[in-house]
């Protein structure tokens, strides 16, 4: 039992932890009286435009901004070459090697184009209108570039360069290996000594994060000060990030990020525009604003994924895995962003996945492409590693005879085997494979869904059905701060968190950790409720302010009640230990005389009688009488950094039928099972396990951003980027598991992620088990009903021909009874 | 510049606006009801949905001049004098949202789609709310806000179609083991 449930168990009458509470921040979100970034407006605002580059690859020879400067309503138009002296260069935390080649980043640009929708002017107008309308009256001319788009043509000898100031289009080759490292055996030789060795060359499609509530950036500037409103995940790492690059002193810059509507990692960034608008208030003295279209957001926030995998796998006739090996390509885009080269590196440590692998080897090259750059999306490398390995043990089982199920139970870490120690030197904290998959699979319904398979398929229904089975586990809470250095990363994985006890008795909790929808008021409220033995209702939580909560390292990788609700937990215990003294001064008795429960201290033996916490916070403010050498103040900080990553795990399954005649897929039934550790807030848990499935089946089925032949974004609006509405989804069965984490007082695990990781394979897995006997070994992602009549029909893995097309999906809809033809 | 009248929320205002100006820019910049939001340029994810005359519409594909002499109802106005509409009420209880950025449009939607189909099936309310983009939740406990809305407005009691048992999963998941 740990801590918070030891003291939830014997002190508050109903503990909050493990209960469904509903959100506290859900009143303001369901009245409109939410603080939208794009919401405000200050006194004498000046709106920004950006002029967008239409070139992927383009020398600039003339840049003309004379008519705009006309134009009504326009102040200031500012070119890279105005402010190529103060820009500096967008940064990147991450150099996954020491020689990681960084072409570096201007926010905007200065000589040359690298990507399509790159700024090469800014315009500051009266209104927005204003600004959006002088946008046509730039004249720019574009010396045009070669074009470099496909990955495996750029690492070629005598590619076309993205910067030809560079050597080749690689920035970084990182190779993690097992044997060298200590944590496996001789790869090579392991490949040698097997039975069978099965490869693939599997492609993660280019994504966008596609957050609903577009970015949006205020920059108010007072005197020498500067307040940023911005519509971000980290407004701490943003305040670190762009005072080093504006010279803006950091004490002299306060950043909100105020309600954020969504992030995926899609805002764990530090924006082109952000500089642009911090470096243009500065210049004019005046607020400044910009709010972002969505063609802009999906042709400039960055994209995720994009990587080709070649993914080995060795193993014996009986089944047992014998080594694995990877190489991947990974899109960087044009430039490196925030963490864009740590994405493939994060996932080079889960590709063997729950497995039992003796040799390990992984390398990955970092390409430079005229493409708007990768960076983090829910998941971060995590959704890519598990998509590899579930989707190569199904190809193994195959390859092998054996039923995929059968295949995993064989190599996987059995319950009674943690903590172990992966080949990737990652060591998994607790678990219990065997248990999440049963449940999942009585959830699933298995054993009357494969009887109806093997009915269809002997009566050879045009319509067939699959079961697609993902076991996965995750790396979360990041993370040790330690470990992060010895991965290069260029932060820490700490997290920090105040508890202040107002004098009335009310709790305000500051946390480091900001939200943008994962309810963190409620579920800290909660932690602190049981903790302190105060009503839920007295607790406010504040974040996302950096005047308010000076430290913070924000939200991603599913490390917020890992590692900074267990920093609040951490305060709490010191707030209570501080009111301890107080308290044994108040009642006359020692401190190990007393007990603290439901709220209050007594002596023991006489509960019920004593004081309790909140009317210390009012005698601690009047101050009238408190103990010699003790300071009138039971408010406490603390820091959590977590000695290891947490490792939730489950089992996911999907049942899916395959119209062999239209291509059409349809999921019939969605079941999984995920052992997050702990679990706080039931609802909230629920919650984000069914967003990130609805993301991952997105990957398998929906989304993918097109480039053409000369670099543009042909997804380029929510009308070509599939985003899938209610009716493309399915209803989710889920369930949980609950192996407490060891690492942290909590015990929680993390949930985030977890949907979006474990689907992307169930669902690809379920659509090959539906059509495998038909001859079908692959096919890309997203499963396009094009892209599936061709596997089936034209043979490959239906793959090329369609991505050459401007939208994937050819508008097409999932109707209810699943078989619509294509509207084009 | 051209004179329009509209009541929103039932307040009347006459106001200036660009012909060109569209419904969901005069509400949020010229009146200050930032509630609706936007959330594409291309009409496709409903964030901006409002009631125009007591139907539901994408106030980013209505010009304001169209609104003139019409009634419309943003999610700042759908509460009543007893307090939230029972819409509201079914997202908070059934966590029919995370980020929230979608949920003034899916709200306002979902009303409209009760008020044409009081007693929506899952399938029916997955199809009614097919305009409306949520990125966070999956939708799921969105359908269930929707369905408990209807049973509400239809008069507790109603036809019960949604059992109580389907209300309550939200609030006591299936956790089906324990270390
Ligand atoms: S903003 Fe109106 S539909 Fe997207
Ligand atoms: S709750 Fe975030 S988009 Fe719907």
């Amino acid at each position: 039992m740990t801590a918070v449930e030891d003291r939830a168990a014997t002190d508050a009458p109903t503990p909050e932890i493990g209960k469904a509470r509903r959100r506290k921040e859900d009143a303001r979100l369901i009245t409109g009286e939410t603080t939208w970034t794009d919401n405000m407006v200050l006194p004498g605002m000046l709106h920004l435009a950006v002029v967008r580059s239409p070139a992927a690859h383009a020398r600039i020879t003339n840049l003309d901004v004379s008519a705009v400067r006309e134009a009504p309503g326009v102040i200031a138009v500012f070119t890279g070459r105005d402010l190529a002296e103060e820009q500096g260069s967008i940064p990147c935390a991450w150099p996954v090697t020491p020689d990681m080649v960084n072409p570096g980043h201007p926010s905007i640009a200065v000589d040359q184009v690298n990507h399509v929708g790159e700024a090469v002017a800014v315009i500051v107008a009266r209104s927005k209108v204003a600004a959006q309308d002088a946008v046509e009256l730039a004249d720019v001319d574009y010396e045009p570039l070669p074009v470099v788009l496909d990955m495996e043509e750029a690492v070629r000898d005598g590619a076309d360069l993205v910067h030809d100031h560079l050597e080749s289009n690689t920035s970084y080759h990182f190779v993690f290996d097992a044997g060298e490292m200590g944590t496996g055996g001789d790869t090579e030789q392991a490949f040698a000594d097997a039975d069978v060795v099965v490869s693939r060359r599997l492609i993660q499609q280019r994504l966008i994060p596609a957050f609903m509530e577009p970015r949006s950036v205020v920059v108010q500037p007072q005197g020498d000060n500067y307040t940023m409103w911005s519509a971000t995940q980290i407004p701490h790492i943003l305040r670190v990030m762009a005072s080093m690059v504006t010279g803006i002193p950091e004490h002299k810059l306060r950043v909100v990020a105020p309600d954020v509507g969504g992030g995926f990692g899609g805002k764990l960034q530090v924006n082109p525009e952000e500089i642009l608008c911090l470096l243009i208030a500065r210049r004019l003295g005046k607020p400044v604003k910009w709010t972002e279209t969505r063609s802009e957001s999906l042709m400039t926030a960055h994209h995720g994924r994009d990587q080709i995998q070649y993914v080995d796998i060795a193993a014996d006739r009986d089944g047992s895995i014998k080594g694995l090996r990877v190489r991947l390509l990974a899109d960087m885009g044009a430039y490196l962003r925030l963490i864009t080269p740590g994405v493939p590196a994060l996932g080079a440590f889960m590709y063997p996945g729950i497995y039992k692998i003796p040799a390990y080897h992984f390398e990955c090259d970092g390409v430079f492409t005229n493409k708007v750059p990768t960076d983090a999306y829910r998941g971060a490398g995590r959704p890519e590693a598990t998509f590899a390995i579930e989707r190569i043990m199904d190809e193994l089982a195959v390859e092998l005879d054996m039923d995929p199920l059968e295949l995993r139970r064989k190599n996987w870490i059995n319950a009674d085997e943690f903590p172990f120690t992966t080949v990737a030197g990652l060591a998994y904290d607790s678990g219990d494979y065997e248990t999440a998959t049963q449940q999942a699979l009585e959830l699933l319904g298995y054993d009357e869904l494969r009887a109806e398979q093997r009915r269809r398929r002997e009566s050879n229904d045009p319509v067939q059905l699959g079961i697609g089975i993902s076991t996965f586990t995750e790396m979360c809470g990041l993370a040790p701060s330690r470990v992060l250095g010895s991965l290069s990363f260029g932060a820490g994985g700490w997290e920090h968190a105040s508890i202040r006890m107002l004098p009335t008795g009310k709790v305000e909790v500051v946390t480091g950790s900001t939200p943008h929808g994962q309810g963190h008021e409620t579920a800290w409220s909660q932690l602190v409720a049981d903790s302190l033995g105060v009503p839920f209702e007295d607790v406010e939580v504040l974040h996302g302010d950096t005047a308010i909560s000076s430290r913070g390292l924000d939200t991603y990788g599913s490390r917020s009640l890992v590692v900074g609700g267990s920093a609040v937990v951490k305060a709490a215990d010191k707030v209570i230990a501080k009111a301890r003294k107080i308290a044994a001064h108040l009642l006359e008795a020692s401190e190990d005389d007393l007990e603290f429960s439901g709220g209050k201290f007594s002596v023991r033996g006489t509960p019920g009688t004593g004081l309790g916490i909140q009317e210390i916070a009012l005698a601690i403010f009047a101050a009238h009488d408190y103990p010699e050498g003790i300071e009138p103040s039971i408010d406490a900080d603390a820091t959590f950094d977590p000695e290891n990553f947490s490792f939730p795990h489950g089992t996911h399954l999907c049942a899916m039928e395959v119209d062999t005649e239209t291509g059409f897929v349809k999921i019939r039934k969605y079941a999984c099972v995920d052992d997050v550790g702990t679990i706080v807030n039931p609802l909230i848990v629920e919650g984000q396990v069914h967003g990130g499935l609805a993301q991952g089946i997105a990957q398998a089925l929906y989304e993918e951003a097109i480039y053409d032949a000369d670099g543009n974004l042909t997804t380029g609006t929510f009308v070509d980027y599939l985003v899938p509405s209610a009716n493309d989804l399915p209803h989710f069965d889920t369930g949980n598991t609950v192996h407490s984490a060891p690492g942290n007082p909590i015990g929680a695990k993390g949930v985030g992620e977890a949907g979006c990781i474990a689907s992307t394979p169930a669902v690809v897995n379920a659509a090959l088990d539906a059509v495998r006997h038909l001859g079908v070994t692959d096919i890309r992602m997203p499963l396009t009903p094009e892209r599936v009549w061709r596997a089936l029909h034209g043979g490959g893995d239906g793959g090329d021909r369609v991505a050459e097309g401007s939208n994937a999906y050819g508008g097409a809809r999932t109707t209810e009874s699943g078989y619509e033809e294509a509207e084009q | 510049m051209t004179r329009i009248s509209v009541r929103v929320d039932g307040t009347s205002y006459d106001d200036d606006v660009e012909p060109r100006t569209l419904l969901v820019h005069y509400l949020r910049e010229q009146l200050g009801k930032v509630g609706t939001v936007v959330g594409c340029d291309t009409s496709n994810c409903g964030a901006c949905t409002v009631h125009l005359d007591g139907e539901a519409v994408k106030s980013c594909t209505v010009l304001a001049v169209q609104a003139d002499g019409a009634e419309v109802t943003t999610i700042e106005g759908i509460a009543g004098d007893d307090g939230l509409h029972p819409m509201q009420k079914a997202f908070h209880e059934m966590h029919g949202l995370q980020c929230g950025y979608c949920t003034p449009g899916m709200i306002m939607a979902s009303i409209d789609l009760v008020k044409e189909n009081p007693e929506p099936s899952e399938a029916e309310v997955r199809e009614g709310i097919e305009g409306n983009l949520c990125r966070c939740t999956g939708y799921q406990n969105i359908v269930r806000a929707v369905r408990s809305a209807a049973a509400e407005m239809r008069g507790s009691g109603g036809n019960g179609h949604v059992a109580p048992a389907e209300v309550d999963t939200a609030a006591a998941p299936h956790v089906v083991g324990q270390a």
